[in-house]
């Protein structure tokens, strides 16, 4: 699914590097060269990507949890057959952002258990409860529609594997987000009672999917060097007011009301949203959300609870390593 | 849909359709609920996989019960409105999910059948059916060889992992049974090349299965007490827990589209 902009660059440590190197990097940076990971980069290049790319990993498998809550319960079998293929999609989508993580020096076990010592974040937005199925309908449209509008840029991300894992990210999740705008169109063409259950996870995944852009630009300290190295194209600003214009209509086809009574089209046809809650985000960032202790405590069990399986593995393959020695050697 | 639970009229081919599907779709439902939660992502990818095989399986199957009824009801309506006494799966496949061992033991000794059962049905005369098995003995295939490594795997691991293997083995032993049993229905549409006699699969079954436990060091048990019911709707408690969350939806909201 997707990582949202938590993520700060770190400091510029190009005293300790090269400076020659750093500047033919930041040449092929602006010649629009890919970086592969064989490549001389900056430590501090690395540790950004890094960290970015393992929380999108992670916000990929937390991400399983809120909509694999509805798995047992889909209404039909044809949405359950779709809404599990969504989650497995997902937990494809984490495997690979793990194994471009890697390409960077750090294993999956390392940042896994980084995120389940609550050292690493994951995206906020599934710190929240999937109530009614119309949540999962809601999910596919906006989240995966906000989680698009920051991963198309990423598509050209500097960083050669985060790249390409991207575009094969996009095409799933564009999908995913047809599959969803499809079961909210199924609710609203429905009985009330559909309707309402539609009105009513709209007013209350809006403004937490506003927030999985992050910060407004004005307190956003750290963009400049993600800028710099084509991380990062587009401000969180920009592309939160280039999704709000892209929902809008949606909204109305469906015949939703977005909970915002401020909202007002300007001039230019967009979309001005009110101020945003930022007390919430940055409680739900701190741990305080309605789900971050279930979610956390969910992924903690299902690898506690993983560990002998795991370690059988690992016992079976030393073992039969062990005993294609000895044969070889017999 | 606005009935509590809807009428089926089980006519031999009707049942034989339901119970299969109802096979499918129960343990099916059961993987699924491993996504999210399993020892590592690639067994969350690959229980799954497993999981959208088996529902497909019971969609096709649901559909072509529904055909054959002739009546007013399909894939949804077989699936979200029956009752536990409707339902004709097998014991083994409502069984709780367990530990993994549990888990990949149920999977282990219904795959494979399934693999031998869905190759066998490829030469049914009937020609939905034989073209379900043409698809459903290629997933089969695949779930058996995942299975029956993680089986080995689990067996010659550790301490632990053998001994929950071990643990998993002799509870559910007790299911294999009534995968063999066949009624006067089934014995029609056996003779009319319609199905095939799971009897006459058995002692394949018991090969594969017995070399598999074998290299993974563990053993069958010896008892031969089998517990049956589930094809005729005698169903143990956990399935009534199963059905209340898969039907939760259209109980709470009958009738309406989604």
């Amino acid at each position: 699914m997707y990582t949202q902009a938590l993520n700060t660059a770190e400091a510029d440590d190009r005293g300790l590097e090269d400076a020659a190197k750093a500047v033919q990097f930041q040449a092929r940076i602006d010649g629009e060269e890919r970086i592969e990971p064989n490549d001389w980069m900056p430590a501090a290049y690395r540790k950004t990507l890094t960290r970015q790319i393992s929380q999108h990993a992670h916000s990929e498998i937390v991400g399983m949890l809120p909509e694999g809550n509805w798995i047992t319960r889909a209404p039909t079998l044809r949405r359950k057959a779709a809404l599990l293929a969504k989650v497995q999609d997902e937990c494809g989508h984490g495997l690979y952002l793990y194994a471009a993580a890697e390409t960077l020096g750090t294993s999956r076990e390392e940042l896994v258990d980084a995120m389940l010592a609550g050292k690493a974040k994951y995206s906020s937005i599934f710190n929240y409860p999937t109530l009614t199925w119309a949540d999962i309908g809601t999910i596919g449209w906006l989240v995966d529609g906000a989680a698009i509008m920051n991963q198309i840029p990423l598509c050209r991300c500097s960083y050669g594997p985060y790249a390409r894992a991207m575009i094969r990210v996009c095409k799933e999740e564009s999908f995913h987000q047809r599959q969803g705008y499809e079961i909210m169109l199924t609710l609203c063409r429905g009985s009330d009672e559909q309707k309402a259950m539609a009105q009513d996870a709209l007013n209350r995944w809006w403004w937490p999917v506003l927030m999985m852009f992050g910060p407004p630009d004005a307190t956003s300290q750290h963009s400049d060097t993600s800028t710099k190295w084509k991380i990062k194209r587009f401000s969180n600003d920009e592309l939160r007011q280039k999704f709000v214009d892209a929902t809008v209509p949606q909204a109305q086809y469906l015949g939703l009301t977005i909970p915002d009574p401020g909202m007002i089209q300007d001039a230019d046809g967009h979309w001005r949203y009110s101020e945003i809650d930022w007390t919430e985000f940055k409680q739900v960032l701190a741990g305080n959300g309605p789900c971050n202790r279930d979610r956390l405590a969910a992924r903690r069990k299902a690898h506690d609870e993983g560990g002998w399986v795991r370690e059988a593995a690992a016992a079976y393959a030393a073992k039969r390593a062990q005993r294609r020695t000895a044969q070889a050697a017999e | 849909m606005n009935v509590a639970n809807i009428q089926v009229s089980e006519t031999p081919l009707v049942l034989y359709a339901l119970r299969r599907a109802d096979d499918a779709l129960i343990l099916g439902h059961r993987l699924s609920e491993w996504c999210g939660h399993a020892p590592m992502l690639e067994e969350d990818m690959a229980l799954s996989n497993i999981a959208l095989d088996l529902l497909g399986q019971a969609r096709e199957l649901y559909s072509y019960a529904a055909k054959v009824e002739g009546k007013d009801n399909d894939e949804d309506r077989f699936a979200y409105l029956r009752d536990v006494r409707q339902y004709r799966n097998l014991l083994l496949v409502e069984q709780p999910n367990g530990d993994f061992a549990q888990t990949l033991v149920r999977q282990f000794f219904y795959s494979t059948l399934a693999d031998l059962y869905w190759r066998a049905m490829t030469a049914s005369s009937d020609a939905t059916l034989a073209a379900i098995a043409a698809k459903s003995e290629k997933e089969s295939a695949y779930h058996l060889r995942h299975a029956s490594e993680w089986i080995i795997r689990l067996g010659d691991g550790t301490v632990e992992s053998h001994a929950r293997a071990q643990a998993a083995i002799d509870h559910l032993w007790a299911f294999t049974g009534e995968m063999f049993a066949v009624d006067e229905g089934e014995r029609a549409l056996i003779h009319a090349d319609i199905a095939i006699d799971p009897g006459s699969l058995r002692g394949r079954w018991l090969t594969t299965l017995s070399g598999v436990i074998s290299e993974a060091t563990l053993e069958l048990p010896q008892t031969d007490w089998m517990q049956q019911g589930g094809r005729s709707g005698r169903h143990s408690e956990h399935l009534g827990h199963l059905l209340s969350e898969l039907q939760s939806m259209q109980r709470t909201f009958p009738g309406q589209t989604w």
